[in-house]
């Protein structure tokens, strides 16, 4: 550490706004969301205050009280308490409040005040507060407290402005530390009540939006029949908004390829340009509309605070299929992606309930998938109306994200038969306050993905295509071969090898190769199947080459292969990562292995013979 | 209700009222209701600890927001301006009084 830097760390209830407020002191993109759990980890970052002062600050998962049941609570009390490894003890405080919401954040500073360091309180959500006519005495809260008081309103321009002159002001003297035990916490909430009724007048407990809205969002028929109409439409969406831009870039890119190919030399390089780099990345690239689309919706709704709505309706279900309602914003943050959310499971306190979700996660459909299934469905499932207002192609999407969905539910109820501890799992979650979702946060969101993708598109899965385009053209057909040259590659050697494998749920050689990278990065399936085809000769749209050289059944039993394959690398390294423990990466690659064999070739056997 | 519990006493108007311990799982939608302890089903029973950090201790004012659509859980519990979503069996641990005219 060095001398004159200030390390300041933020803590405070789930959902109070630390985030916010860090990234606004700090100008991070950190990703912010209504809901109890969104920061999981320390997160750390710097500016220099007006007075010319280094300061560090420190984002760190919210807690309840320091009698911590949750990973990530654990990590806040060991940081602020100096046992975290590698990290001193912060040198100053910043305990975040909702002035909203301040009985149980009230008790969460007295507990805080207690470690024996010096804190100042921020009132944060100040506006909100404003707006539902709560007014707080600040100097007598100050007074009271003992410690200074700030306001702030951490999603607004400027808005800890007051807390930045604080804290680059002079430390506050702390108070004395003062041990914790169970019954001193029984007096904190006399303590707290005490304060607020000397400090705050409230006109309502809760704002009259959210018991207007929580009538019909929680209403037993009405709530879930909202429910399911918006999870509808997300995927409807995907199709609908996603697709045009989606295909306006693959043309564009098919356009691009012919042109460039005309200015280089014919040979080896040319194929390169024009089969892997055009044909291949250009038609994942292609994707990222669709990926983009899915994203607004799913960061809207984290934003609006109806997502533990959701979780709340559908607790009792997922628990008679061994989860919890905590499992949902995880599993529908694996929607996009597992890695975050198994990563998300850590706000889940029940052991049991955060294995079985980190199982289950990666059989949630990921947008990595989304290329797959998009390429595949274009190419065999005709367009047509169903009822009159469906279309057949985003049906088929619908059934692979519910088949997945299914494959979890059979997965979890497995895992709680062979489970034997039966002791009780506890919910106690927390419904935020409503709130409309802000338009930087979700841009931030968007463009943050959008990178991610770039980045995976220039360094893993070019690189793949790359790899993959070699295989496929070395080395050249002998003089006077008449097969098409991939036949005689290495690429033509690895894939019969696999398709031996892989035949009996009708995957053919260039499919079995095609798994290959997919394991590294699934949108790389549809660049190796476009480098695969290109190379072999077909030239013009993958498309039509993939609809001319696999039969129906192959393709159905290859889109279910890739609802239940274990195919992410990283997933996995996850899994190690978050469990400890490779029986769990074990466990979840044969399981997921065997359930999509089985089901692939169920499909095949099944489609031959209706076909 | 076993009526031996039922105790008397003034509320602010001095009238008399009855208060009549009641489970919070059992408690009515919407009825108000005010905290009187959390039981422990087991030693040390985490997730009754868990309840009393929340702010369910005594004085405290409850009431039922909503019900699950399956099978009536969980609860949606609004304790303050906090609202919690409790399984039944966790809202059993809540013993609250309910006031009725006597």
């Amino acid at each position: 550490m060095s001398a004159g830097t200030l390390r300041i760390a933020l803590v405070g209830n789930p959902n109070c706004g630390k985030t916010a407020l860090f990234n606004q002191l700090t100008g991070g993109r950190q990703k912010v969301a209504n809901y109890a759990g969104v920061t999981i980890e320390r997160k750390e970052g710097r500016f220099v205050a007006p007075s010319g002062r280094m300061l560090q600050i420190l984002d760190l998962p919210g807690a309840y009280s320091f009698d911590t049941v949750s990973p990530d609570e654990k990590i806040t009390r060991d940081v602020l308490e100096g046992n975290y490894p590698g990290e001193a003890p912060p040198d100053l405080i910043v305990c975040v409040a909702d002035a909203t919401n301040l009985r149980l954040h009230l008790r969460f500073l007295l507990e805080v005040k207690r470690l024996g360091r010096p804190v100042v309180l921020a009132l944060n959500m100040m506006d909100a507060a404003r707006r539902r006519g709560i007014v707080i005495d600040v100097p007598e809260l100050q007074r009271r407290l003992g410690l200074p008081v700030v306001e702030t309103i951490a999603v607004k321009r400027n808005g800890a402005k007051g807390l930045v002159e604080r804290v680059d002001g002079e430390v506050p003297i702390a108070a004395p530390k003062q041990p914790d035990d169970a019954a001193s916490r029984a007096d904190l909430h006399a303590e707290v009540r005490a304060l607020l009724a000397a400090t705050v007048t409230m006109p309502r407990a809760t704002a009259k939006l959210d018991d207007t809205l929580d009538r019909w969002a929680l209403h037993p028929v009405f709530g879930l029949a909202i429910l399911a109409l918006v999870m509808f439409l997300v995927f409807q969406a995907v199709y609908a908004a996603g697709k045009p831009m989606s295909d306006l870039i693959g043309d564009g890119f098919g356009w691009l390829g012919g042109h460039l190919a005309v200015w280089l030399p014919a040979g080896p390089l040319q194929g390169l340009v024009t089969d892997g780099i055009f044909g291949g990345l250009g038609t994942v690239l292609g994707f990222l509309p669709e990926i983009l689309v899915l994203f607004f919706f799913i960061l809207t709704l984290e934003e609006s605070g109806y997502l533990p709505r959701a979780a709340f309706l559908l607790d009792r279900m997922m628990l008679s299929v061994g989860l919890t309602g905590r499992s949902f914003i995880p599993l529908l943050s694996s929607f996009a992606c597992a890695i975050p959310g198994i990563m998300g499971t850590r706000s889940i306190t029940d052991q049991r309930d955060r294995l079985t979700t980190i199982l289950v996660a990666p059989l949630m459909t990921c947008s990595a998938r989304l290329p797959v299934y998009a390429l595949l469905i274009a190419a065999f499932i005709p367009s047509h109306r169903v009822l009159g207002m469906f279309n057949l192609q985003g049906l088929v999407l619908f059934v692979l994200y519910v088949a997945g969905i299914a494959g979890a539910m059979l997965v979890g109820w497995v895992m709680k038969r062979i489970h034997r501890d039966k002791s009780e799992h506890a919910l106690l979650m927390e419904l935020p306050s409503y709130r409309m979702p802000k338009v930087r946060d979700v841009g931030i969101g968007l463009y943050e993905r959008s990178m991610i993708f770039m980045k995976r598109l220039t360094g893993v899965i070019l690189a793949l295509t790359i790899l993959m385009w070699a295989l496929s053209s070395f080395p050249a057909p002998p003089a006077g071969a008449t097969g098409p040259a991939i036949d005689y590659s290495f690429a033509g050697y690895i894939g019969r090898g696999f398709a031996h494998i892989f035949a009996p749920i009708g995957f053919n050689w260039e499919m079995s190769l095609a798994l290959i990278p997919a394991f590294a990065a699934r949108e790389t399936a549809v660049a190796a199947l476009a480098t695969v085809y290109a190379v072999g000769g077909d030239s013009g749209a993958l498309g039509p080459a993939l609809a001319a050289h696999i039969p129906l059944a192959s393709a159905l039993s290859l889109l279910v292969w890739f609802a239940y394959a274990p195919q992410c690398m990283s997933t996995l390294a996850v899994i190690k990562r978050e469990t400890d423990s490779w029986r769990n990466v074990a466990i979840s690659f044969g399981y997921m292995f065997v359930m999509a064999y089985v089901a692939s070739l169920l499909t095949f056997q099944i489609a031959s013979a209706l076909t | 209700m076993a009526a031996g519990r039922r105790r008397k006493h003034y509320n602010a108007n001095n009238s008399y009222l009855s208060v009549v311990p009641v489970r919070l799982s059992e408690l009515q939608k919407g009825a108000p209701a005010v905290v009187e302890r959390v039981d422990d089903v087991q030693a040390a029973d985490p997730i009754a600890q868990r309840l009393r950090d929340l702010g369910f201790v005594q004085g405290e004012p409850v009431r039922v927001v909503a019900r699950g659509p399956m099978g009536g859980d969980p609860l949606l519990i609004q304790i303050g301006s906090t609202r919690f979503a409790l399984r039944r069996n966790e809202a059993a641990r809540v013993e609250v009084c309910v006031e009725v005219a006597a």
